[in-house]
């Protein structure tokens, strides 16, 4: 039996999700004692980063996963949330405004640019909108490089740097948090954020995945026309997909910049879109758990080899034969080809996509137009 | 940093505390590290013959700057080699060094990500990051964790102006490069009309800015400014463009692997005006990329060519019958490692708390230069050597700056007007209290950790 | 004017050496439907095998236009092998796969071969010798070097024998029926597999072509060289119309020419404010503008609305 399957099964019975709720709290919450004190305080830093990365890939599901939408630039929002918590938060401006303000301020603007990108690509399909969106991103960048003239907006190439720690209430994130006698370390504290806000984002992107308008994608990323003809008004529904998609983006990019102190356009660059692509598909486009799945494995696994390619060679070989570092990438290029070749639906589709995969599917995927 | 963090520093204070408590190699106790708790330690055995020392380098090794981050780690190792040939004794112990070398891909997050490795790690010190980008934000880890960082080739001013007392670099920043070179454009080169071109990358926007800037306040005209990116390698649009504006000098601010094929494409679309590039530019491979056209080009490196300083010219042919040819910023790793375990050797202790307070008060002859810094970590004196292309080789042409009164005023008028730039509100005896509160934070830690005495001592010297 | 007919000079060649690239992407699309992301890179293992070559050649004595031409066969056979290796291990066991499948493994194939490429040869860049005459042509006081001529006539050639190849002779015939509909080519007695091999080989040999030229103009190699150039030449694919094979030599072309063009008069125009720190933003805007009005690229055929 499939993992998902499973999870449908044990879905209907209530106890049993209890139970499961119950279990899964507890073990997220002690998560980071554990890794922190067993694999190192590193370790949290990748947990860390990959609860953002789980943000954006269940963002970037909305678009890709569920109205079926190839988004190439998505890391652009992620730049629009961690530009805004920058400028309004750090002495660049002199602003120094509370985090939640920025975050949802963050979150508006970026599906702003969601609905700026959405727009005037509605026609497109396909490679092109691909095409376009990859365009989108790197325009995002490249202002963000050379907004520093003639009036200094971004701070340029130098990018921002000396960003406000995330407060909450009288407590800064950046230090050890004491309370009543317990002591919580910075990024102990940070991991708790992130993880409350992804469990926002998961559950926002369930309700929104058995809505009327989750359907409605879905409708849409599986015939157009036929949605169109059922009443469905495509052009709002694909620009509210861009818009929530974005926003959620625009929220992990204002984490990103609390939790980093320090933003430049390099961080956001076409390499990242592309990741987090990867994450969305490899885990199972349009599954969510496969997609949080697909943002752990990736944010990880390159940590995995650049833990493991040197030691595990001296331990084989008595000494490094291969430099590590280029073994580390090479290692992970081949990680893709082959997750992909062995399930080419993901590590964990969605029902109906499999359904769909096991079924008919000869002749759609090699036409094109020569 | 304008948000008043002094009143939270006893809180960074306990977290440096708690860090360092683990983090020292050398002392000779019962071998689990207690928990991140400075707890009361047994008085120290009889030292063992061998201590391991870990130093963390971080570069990119993957990526497109690859080459450089391989380079720098080369740097670094042979430092490492050469420390532990000689055999070094340090606190009645022998030092045995070792370099963890990390990558960052030259991507922020990954610098983050690896700088938190290298804290748990329990490293002594960290020399890096290349990048500026990756530079700055690991900085504060490192600080967090009181872990001294000295960068061989992180050249933006923001690095030091943080405020960390664990941040050095042993390379002339962005304003003291850029100043000297704006200064040679117009005067040695007589350059009455300069066009400018820089990669929007933090290193090359960040010189050329500093090069216009001088270029005009010695009466140069900038006649234009343009721009490529560090991946490009056509440049025959804005070359094109600026030779229409006829200059007499262009500079680029940015790497060898543009500044070469630029110069190439200047040469077959017939612009004549000299080259000028800073240390990005000033490598070997610059010359073999540019072919023929680099002939009678100019670049500047900082510090003093390796061959008329001691030691220097040994070192480069060791270095190049070891790892090949220099790229760019080996010897300036070099001399960071080096810079570190004096430091390490004044404080006669390789414990980060106790050797930190020393680094500040280097003053050791390098292969690049004679270092000092100044309070914010900086290179003192900042000189800058000029080179020019003769024979398909770069030949040394004279040094600029370096003679430490005039160069401390200029430090001291740098200052000024970068506290102006940064728009920073916090007044300089604001700086000053933090400084002094995160140097106390420091001893504290050090008195708290074991070592009573000898941090008495700091403090007293203090 | 000189001036300006020198812009128009350059963008004719970046254009060319973009359309070179991008008739590689247009290729397979054309019969695939699929953006063979690595194709970059095997642009990147055509110049890196090219320049290995030459450099091995350089003092043998032979005449220049002997190695010029030992590089390029050399080239093609790796950049052949290797294509043909991509498409057989990425591309057709997912050939009934969702869409996105081949675009994970494309993007695996592409971190795989420039880390390859960097174990193989360095992280160094690479100069190439100066083996190949430098002379330059004036063309009303401006000037273009013979190699310059020689890659817009390799572009144009290139072009055109395609165009022959697709629309005049049988395999021309059998990769149209392939693109067309494989199923039915296959009842019509097509090896499709076979086809999109050769397809495959084909594509890869131009991207040999195009490395040596991008690596001989620049005088530069490096691993990490293919991806920029496939992201332009990617572009100037679908500007031109994704999988049109004139297409691709005009998307790439003006893709070439609204960079130089831009880079050259658009900061003056403006005033400063936009200058060439937005050249690669030129270029998406016009792409954006085109596919606007467009959908389908300035030539490309209609997309079927369940593409």
């Amino acid at each position: 039996m499939t993992p998902s399957s499973t999870l449908e099964t044990l879905r209907t019975d209530k106890r049993i999700v209890i139970a499961a709720t119950v279990i899964i709290g507890i073990a997220l919450a002690v998560l980071p004692f554990i890794i922190g004190s067993g694999l190192g305080n590193s370790w949290l830093r990748i947990l860390n980063f990959a609860l953002l990365y789980i943000m954006l890939a269940l963002g970037l599901n909305i678009v890709v996963g569920f109205a079926g939408l190839l988004d190439l630039g998505y890391i652009a929002f992620y730049a629009v949330g961690a530009y805004l918590y920058a400028l309004l938060a750090s002495p660049h401006f002199g602003l120094h405004l509370p985090v939640w303000v920025i975050i949802p301020a963050g979150a508006a603007l970026a599906g702003i640019f969601g609905a700026l990108l959405g727009a005037p690509t509605l026609r497109l399909r396909g490679d092109y909108l691909a095409i376009v969106t990859l365009g989108f991103g790197e325009i995002v960048r490249i202002f963000l490089n050379n907004l520093n003239a003639p009036v200094n907006i971004t701070n340029g190439p130098q990018g921002i740097s000396g960003i406000d720690p995330i407060h909450l209430g009288g407590f800064t994130l950046a230090k050890p948090i004491s309370l009543l006698g317990f002591t919580l370390p910075s990024l102990h504290a940070y991991y708790y954020l992130f993880l409350a806000l992804a469990l926002f984002i998961v559950f926002v992107t369930i309700r929104l995945e058995n809505s009327r308008i989750g359907r409605a994608w879905v409708a849409i990323r599986e015939d157009e026309i036929a949605a169109k003809s059922c009443g469905i008004n495509t052009r709002n529904i694909k620009l509210l997909a861009f818009t929530m998609g974005a926003s959620f983006g625009g929220v992990a990019g204002g984490l990103f910049a609390g939790f980093q102190g320090f933003v430049s356009p390099e961080s956001f660059n076409l390499m990242e879109s592309v990741m987090v692509l990867c994450m969305v598909v490899l885990g199972g486009m349009g599954n969510i758990p496969g997609v949080i799945l697909g943002g752990i494995l990736l944010t990880i696994l390159p940590e995995i080899f650049r833990h493991g390619s040197g030691p595990v060679q001296l331990a084989i070989f008595g000494k490094i034969l291969l430099d590590p570092e280029a073994l580390r990438m090479l290692l992970f290029g081949l990680a893709l080809i082959v997750v992909m070749l062995y399930r080419p639906a993901g590590l964990w589709p969605s029902t109906t996509r499999r359904r769909e995969f096991r079924g008919d599917s000869t002749n759609d995927e090699l036409k094109a137009g020569e | 940093m304008s948000y008043s963090r002094i009143p939270s520093m006893t809180l960074a204070i306990a977290a440096a505390v708690a860090m360092i408590g683990c983090g020292q190699k050398e002392e000779p106790k019962p071998a689990p590290a207690p928990a991140p708790v400075a707890a009361p330690v047994p008085p120290p055995p009889p030292p063992k013959p061998e201590v391991t020392v870990q130093l963390g380098h971080v570069a990119p090794l993957t990526g497109p700057q690859a080459h450089l981050g391989k380079d720098n780690e080369n740097g670094a190792r042979m430092a490492i080699d050469e420390l532990n040939a000689k055999g070094l004794e340090i606190g009645g112990a022998k030092i045995k060094f070792v370099l963890v070398a990390e990558d960052d891909q030259a991507d922020p997050k990954q610098g983050t990500i690896v700088a938190q490795k290298l804290v748990d790690a329990k490293v002594s010190g960290v020399i890096g990051h290349l990048n500026s980008g990756t530079t700055i934000p690991a900085s504060k880890i490192y600080f967090d964790a009181g872990i001294p960082q000295i960068s061989g080739s992180a050249t933006n001013p923001t690095y030091t102006k943080q405020g960390f007392a664990t941040a050095f670099r042993v390379m002339a920043n962005d304003v003291q490069q850029g100043k000297v070179l704006g200064g040679y454009a117009t005067k040695q080169l007589a350059g009455k009309t300069v066009a400018i071109i820089d990669d929007r990358s933090a290193y090359g926007q960040g010189l050329a800015d500093e090069f216009e800037k001088a270029v005009v306040a010695s009466g140069g005209k900038v006649v234009t400014r343009e721009f490529t990116t560090d991946k490009a390698t056509d440049f025959a649009a804005i070359l094109t463009k600026i030779k229409s504006k006829k200059p007499d000098v262009v500079f680029y601010g940015g790497m060898d692997a543009q500044g070469g094929p630029m110069t190439k494409q200047m040469k077959s679309l017939g612009l004549k005006a000299k080259f000028l590039t800073g240390d990005g530019g000033c490598t070997p491979e610059y010359i073999k990329l540019a072919g023929a056209a680099s002939e009678g080009q100019y670049c500047s490196l900082p510090g003093v060519p390796l061959d008329q300083m001691p030691g220097g010219k040994a070192f480069g042919d060791a270095f190049n019958a070891k790892y090949g040819q220099i790229q760019l910023y080996a010897p300036y790793v070099y001399d960071a490692v080096m810079v570190m375990v004096d430091s390490m050797k004044r404080a006669n202790s390789v414990e980060s708390a106790k050797f930190l307070p020393e680094i500040g008060k280097s003053d050791y002859q390098g292969v690049t230069t004679k270092i000092q810094f100044d309070d914010k970590g900086d290179l003192k004196g900042g000189a800058i050597s000029l080179y020019q292309v003769k024979d398909g080789k770069w030949e040394y042409r004279e040094t600029i700056g370096g003679s430490v009164v005039a160069e401390v005023k200029e430090a001291v008028k740098e200052a000024a007007t970068a506290v102006k730039d940064a728009a920073v509100a916090t007044g300089d005896a604001a700086k000053d209290a933090m400084k002094d509160a995160a140097k106390e934070g420091a001893k504290v830690a050090a008195d708290v950790s074991k070592d009573a005495a000898a941090a008495k001592a700091a403090v007293e010297k203090k | 004017m000189d001036i300006f007919i020198q812009q128009i000079i350059n963008g004719l060649v970046l254009g060319s050496i973009y359309a070179l690239v991008a008739l590689g992407y247009t290729m397979v699309y054309g019969i695939m439907g699929l953006i063979n992301f690595a194709h970059g890179e095997v642009v990147m293992i055509g110049a890196m095998v090219a320049l290995t070559v030459i450099k091995l050649l350089a003092n043998s004595g032979l005449p220049v236009f002997v190695i010029i031409l030992l590089a390029l066969a050399a080239a093609a056979v790796v950049c052949m092998a290797v294509g043909f290796s991509i498409e057989r291990i990425a591309y057709r066991p997912l050939r009934n796969a969702p869409k996105l499948a081949p675009l994970i493994t494309a993007i695996g194939v592409s971190i795989v071969l420039q880390n390859l490429a960097m174990l193989i040869w360095g992280r160094n860049y690479h100069a190439f010798p100066p083996i190949l005459p430098t002379s330059a042509h004036d063309v009303f006081g401006a000037t273009i070097t013979t190699l310059q001529v020689a890659i817009v006539l390799i572009a144009a050639l290139m072009m055109a024998g395609l165009i022959v190849l697709i629309h005049r002779t049988r395999l021309g015939r059998a990769m149209r029926a392939t693109s067309e509909n494989p199923s039915i080519a296959q009842l019509m007695g097509v090896n499709i597999n076979q086809i999109i091999s050769i397809t495959f080989i084909i594509g890869s040999a131009l991207a040999a072509v195009a490395g040596l030229m991008v690596s001989a103009n620049y005088s530069i190699a490096h691993y990490y060289m293919g991806f920029m150039l496939g992201l332009k030449a990617f572009t100037a694919a679908v500007l031109g119309g994704i999988g049109n094979i004139a297409g691709a030599v005009l998307g790439g072309i003006l893709l070439g020419l609204i960079e130089s063009l831009g880079a050259g008069y658009i900061g003056d125009l403006t005033g400063g404010f936009l200058g060439s720190h937005y050249q690669d933003i030129f270029a998406f805007f016009v792409l954006i503008c085109v596919l606007i009005f467009r959908p389908s690229g300035l030539v490309g055929e209609k997309v079927s609305e369940r593409a």
